[in-house]
């Protein structure tokens, strides 16, 4: 069998899949949330920027990795927060805060890893910590799906949860619930009492939140130092993701995988001849053409309704 | 039963300087149907937003069973036991029934998550208690115009609502889905509820409502029991008037049909039939006045006459060639101007100057623009031109529209329209919101365009400017023409008023 | 007093963001700095103090002022399209495979070369155009995803057809000299491609105030209903507005190339795409402004450089500030109570002047 082949339907391959799946997945759940309440947040790459600094720092001078967790998601909900006091109090455009505070989250990071690790590169001078990589007692024996799940990060096995837990919020909570009709019509939420610009506030801190989780998987599970600008644009592939999956638990964690599989794949490939450029584009145009298709939906739905009223009254 | 709801001279002026409530007082009783009626821009909304908490007014009291009440918001209102059902439903489309109904006020399980089947039961408690069948398992979106304004009623009714506000609600239903209403709101009376109905369509008020107050010009003009008063006693009391008025000269040569309206039918989104089956020619100088109270489907007529949107069926003809399906562009080109209803929305771009607002139609042609380049010189002295002839009150023409008042916005529109010597001009709600000076001034170009030959079809929901303007009138009703006058010296209100308020038709 | 300061509202709210970046970026160098006096001074001054970095300074400034223009236009009618920095790679890349592939006196090969990389990168503002018109697709992210489709395919066409295998790294083959900009101040590597995008400036101005198609796409910006409404093909203008906005974008990545590398050599994305939507939204998408705003960032970039070198200070800081100051910008609502007071002042004295004396 081609070697490539067999090497692409090994287990070992279904476990990159998963470990390069987690920081997208994060972010995705980031921005699937925030979407849902009409406010899309697109500076989760800054968040996980900050996150991943902030969590790696904490842990090199503190050793403690609790804490370094608890102040690395504190970094994250910080970053958001500010945009959503940006948009929704001084009247920003969402977008170009978002950009901007990007640009800070990179600009802001770096200069602080030149202050505190001496080095504009990267942190490793510093010893910071990692998040422990588990065995699962029973079905690491299973024979392949063992080795594909079995041995993960524990924050790739949270990011599985994750999905669940946003599921959970959105259709099982008031806030969830919230959320979803602020997203809709604002109008009906704010006639019902529901203070508009508070739950788009909620919205972008939870977005916060599972950015944060994103970046301090990268700096310490996926690696373990912060190196500029390692987020590397899944923080906007993320937006990818979610629209791909039309910002629902479900699709975007389907969008998740498929960036995840055409990643890990590209990775495989690097080491042959074909172009991995081919493959790392697929994703992206994908997303291009599932947004054409439900744009083109849309209209139609809108269109058929008129003809259906209009045949009957001939 | 006594009073539940009672306002003592309510005074509400607007940031832009209308007066739309000069000291209203009414009184609401218990457990009865009281309905609202008056002309657009009589006042009944306004009051409305004022007692649900969405403006605030600047004097008067609102008194609640027998007790002073301050309402700073909505949800004061809601607390208190008011509910309001909007023109315009404010409903999350992808949500069940069930999740918009306890929206705000969701049902827990534990202390962090939402018992959707709770919140279920509740809506089929609610329902059945009523006696309001809705499906509350079903999306918003997926659901007739009918359904979800029951889910509007039951939104208010859950949150206790003991006195209901429904601000024209009919107008987005069919006539069968009126008559369910209808059914609903007597039975909520069985329920004790109080329901105050605002609407102009006089043979449904007569239909439901116990009580009817009549508002004008911001003040009410009576409140009786509905049962002492016939349709044509209500409609005088919205619409008579003395005449304040002088027509304006007759027309002084009339040619032949310049605009052709056959068969025209438009039916919606939400399958409400809005146009019926319209006809109506007007001619080279001559001013037809499309008089009726406004959601009858004027607006979408002179859409559809002007290219922004696609007909049904029938036909449009410009001095003989079918229009429909032309741009907008192509429109003009035909010779057709258009003065919009909404002049922020359509007339302007506020925050382009004015030169660049008088261009719009034309700035491709020369000499406005030689090929691909606008000279601006040319422009501005046209501009300046148009400034003058037209009276319009700006520094420069360099100034943006925004910097203007309501009435020089609007001459600014009516100064573009006119100067292309249009064929047919299409004036839609001409003077809305401008002060009197203004309106004078635009009566008198509309009137100076149909003596140069142009056919002037003239929309407009204040009777006073149709019967001070129109050669000819046609009355709207329902999406339907139901009178047409081809004689108006000495017609009044009185005249046209039964047949916009849907009590007479002809046959 | 009041009524100057109304009329240029925005561009003092503008001055008075990018003098809070500045005061940020002095308390920020008197903090962490070991020698603050000679920081500042190498920030502040530092782009001035020498030719090649006053050429720095102009050279950073050009593939800036490019992408600003090329954002501005669509941003202009309304259209999210941020696609500058895809249009701009994939516009370099083709535009290199053009010009290492054929043969032509410097004459034609420039112009041709750069209208390569303009079509290329028109195509790639058209896509997200007609997926709007058509379809009401979001363009933001339309655009989005296409910077990353141009980003691979640029790398694969350079990294698998015009390898130069002879040099060390991973990069094209070296461009004819007939597809050279020159650089034409010795001691910086100033090349015609900023006297390019100077011209390009000119022309966006006339195109956006002096042309009826510049009118259209002004006035769909302003009130899309209006526009309509007035007979405009809003349809065409969406569209095209990607479209020239994309043209652009390609130039300025290919007049990169051909003025300062002379080879395509970026195995990551260069990142003026983004400095375009910047200089845009501090210029206000207007043309002049956009200069303004491109050679200031520019300064704040070779500033931070030279911060950098001579220095204990990262470079880095300047990105900070850009941010704060785009944020302050951004924020309709900044200084908003201030021009309330004003405006209501204003009203007053009005009122007060045309009471008859009496």
């Amino acid at each position: 069998m081609n070697p490539l082949l067999k090497s692409i339907i090994s287990p070992d391959f279904g476990f990159a899949i998963l470990r390069v799946m987690t920081p997208i997945l994060y972010p995705a759940i980031g921005v699937a949330i925030s979407a849902l309440a009409g406010s899309i947040n697109i500076a989760l790459e800054g968040i996980m920027l900050v996150s991943a600094f902030t969590g790696v720092m904490v842990s090199a001078f503190t050793g403690n990795l609790f804490l370094a967790l608890i102040m690395g998601i504190l970094a994250g909900v910080g970053l958001s927060a500010l945009l959503g006091y940006f948009h929704l109090k001084l009247r920003a455009n969402i977008i170009l805060a978002a950009i901007a505070l990007n640009m800070f989250a990179s600009g802001m990071t770096i200069f602080l890893l030149y202050i505190f690790a001496h080095d504009k590169g990267t942190s490793s001078s510093l010893k910071s910590l990692v998040f422990p990589s588990y065995q699962i007692p029973v079905i690491k024996d299973i024979p392949i799906l063992g080795r594909i799940i079995s041995g993960h990060n524990i924050l790739t096995y949270f990011a599985l949860v994750s999905v669940i837990i946003f599921y959970y919020i959105i259709y099982k909570t008031p806030l969830g619930l919230r959320i979803r009709a602020v997203g809709q019509n604002p109008d009906a939420a704010e006639s019902v009492g529901v203070d508009v610009n508070k739950i788009k506030m909620y919205s972008l801190l939870l977005s916060g939140v599972f950015g944060a989780l994103g970046g301090l998987y990268l700096s310490m599970g996926y690696v373990s130092w912060f190196s500029r600008d390692m987020t590397a644009g899944r923080g906007f592939i993320a937006i990818a993701a979610s629209a791909l999956g039309g910002n629902l638990p479900l699709g975007t964690f389907l969008g998740s995988l498929l960036f995840g599989i055409v990643n890990a794949l590209a990775i495989y490939l690097a080491s042959l001849e074909i172009p991995s450029e081919f493959i790392q584009m697929i994703p992206y145009i994908t997303t291009i053409i599932a947004l054409t298709i439900y744009s083109i939906q849309a209209m139609a739905k809108a269109k058929r309704r008129k003809k259906i009223s209009e045949e009957s009254t001939t | 039963m006594g009073v539940i709801l009672s306002v003592e001279n309510i005074v509400k002026i607007y940031p832009n300087g209308v007066i739309a409530n000069r000291g209203v007082s009414v009184e609401v009783e218990e457990n009865t149907i009281h309905a609202i009626v008056g002309e657009n821009g009589a006042g009944k909304t306004t009051l409305m937003k004022v007692i649900f908490g969405i403006e605030k007014p600047q004097e008067g009291k609102i008194y609640y069973k027998g007790k002073e009440i301050h309402i700073r918001n909505p949800l004061d209102a809601i607390k208190i036991g008011i509910g309001m059902v909007h023109q315009h439903l404010m409903l999350a489309p992808d949500l069940t029934v069930s999740e918009n109904l306890v929206l705000g006020s969701e049902p827990l399980k534990g202390k962090f998550f939402l018992d959707t089947q709770k919140a279920i039961e509740i809506t089929k408690e609610v329902s059945k208690n009523y006696g309001l069948d809705v499906p509350a398992e079903k999306k918003i979106k997926d659901l007739p115009i009918g359904i979800k304004q029951r889910v509007e009623i039951l939104k208010a009714l859950f949150r206790n609502a003991e006195l209901l506000i429904l601000d024209e609600p009919t107008s987005v239903l069919t006539p069968q889905e009126t008559e369910v209403l209808f059914k609903t709101l007597k039975e909520l009376k069985k329920h004790g509820k109080t329901i105050i109905f605002i609407s102009h369509k006089l043979k449904e008020v007569k239909e439901i409502a116990d009580k009817v107050t009549v508002m004008r010009d911001g003040k009410v003009v009576a409140t009786k029991d509905a049962k002492d008063l016939t349709e044509h006693d209500i409609a005088y009391l919205m619409v008579g008037r003395e005449i304040s008025f002088e027509r304006i000269p007759p027309p002084k040569r009339i040619g032949e049909p310049l605009l052709t309206v056959r068969n025209l039918s438009y039916v919606n989104e939400e399958s409400v039939e809005v146009l019926k089956n319209i006809s109506f020619e007007v001619r080279a100088g001559e001013i037809l006045g499309i008089a009726g109270v406004e959601g009858n489907g004027q607006t979408e007529l002179v859409e559809i006459l002007t290219g922004l949107r696609e007909a049904t069926t029938g036909e449009v003809l410009i001095k003989g060639e079918n229009i429909l399906g032309l741009s907008p562009r192509k429109i003009r080109e035909k010779k057709v101007s258009h003065i919009p209803e909404d002049r922020m929305k359509n007339g302007v771009a506020d925050k382009a100057t004015l030169e660049e607002n008088f261009i719009v139609d034309r700035y491709y042609k020369s000499p406005f623009s030689k090929g691909a380049k606008l000279d601006w010189k040319y422009i501005q002295d046209y501009s300046n031109k148009l400034i003058k002839d037209f009276n319009v009150l700006a520094s420069s023409p360099k100034a943006t529209v925004s910097s203007l008042s309501g009435g020089n916005i609007q001459k600014v529109v009516v100064a573009r329209e006119l100067s292309s010597n249009p064929m047919v001009l299409i004036a839609d709600q001409p003077t809305r919101g401008i002060d009197v000076g203004s309106e004078e001034l635009v009566h008198n170009l509309l009137m100076k365009a149909r003596d140069e030959g142009s056919a002037v079809f003239l929309v407009s929901a204040d009777l006073d400017e149709v019967l001070k303007l129109s050669t000819r009138i046609v009355v709207i009703y329902n999406g339907e023409i139901v009178a047409r006058f081809n004689e108006v010296d000495g017609l009044t209100g009185k005249d046209l008023g039964p047949y916009m308020l849907g009590i007479k038709r002809e046959e | 007093m009041e009524k100057f300061v109304l009329k240029y509202f925005n561009l003092i709210r503008t001055i008075i963001a990018i003098a809070i970046g500045i005061i940020i970026s002095i308390f920020v160098i008197y903090v962490i700095s070991k020698n603050p006096g000679f920081s500042l001074k190498s920030f502040l001054l530092g782009p001035f103090l020498s030719k090649s970095r006053f050429g720095n300074l102009i050279e950073t400034a050009s593939p800036i002022i490019f992408c600003g223009l090329a954002i501005s236009i669509p941003f202009q009618a309304e259209q999210f399209n941020i696609g500058a920095e895809g249009a701009l790679f994939i516009g370099a890349a083709i535009g290199t495979a053009f010009a290492v592939s054929t043969n032509m006196p410097m004459i034609i090969h420039i112009p041709l070369v750069l209208l390569v990389a303009g079509l290329v990168g028109a195509f790639w503002g058209f896509i997200p155009g007609i997926l709007k018109a058509k379809w009401n697709a979001s363009e933001l992210v339309a655009s989005l995803m296409l910077n990353y489709v141009a980003y691979f395919l640029g790398l694969y066409i350079i990294n698998y057809h015009f390898r130069d295998k002879a040099a060390g790294y991973l990069v094209s083959y070296q461009l004819p000299k007939t597809a050279w900009l020159s650089q034409f101040v010795p001691g910086t590597r100033i090349h015609w491609g900023i006297v390019i995008a100077f011209i390009f400036a000119i022309l966006v101005y006339f195109f956006l105030y002096h042309t009826t198609l510049g009118y259209e796409i002004r006035m769909t910006g302003f009130n899309i209903h209006f526009s309509r409404y007035g007979g405009i093909n809003v349809f065409k203008v969406i569209i095209i507005s990607q479209v020239i906005g994309g043209f652009i974008a390609g130039i300025a990545g290919m007049t990169e190339v051909m003025g300062i590398h002379r080879r395509f050599n970026w195995q990551m994305s260069p990142g003026y795409g983004w400095d375009g939507v910047v200089v845009a939204i501090i210029g206000r998408n207007h043309p002049i402004s956009i200069i303004f705003a491109s050679l200031f960032l520019a300064y704040l970039r070779v500033g931070g450089q030279v911060l950098n070198l001579l220095s204990d200070i990262p470079s880095e800081m300047v990105t900070v500030i850009e941010a704060i100051i785009i944020l302050l910008i951004t924020a309709e609502a900044f200084l908003e109570q201030w021009r309330y007071r004003i405006t209501i002042k204003e009203a007053e004295r009005k009122e007060v002047e045309h009471e008859p004396a009496s």
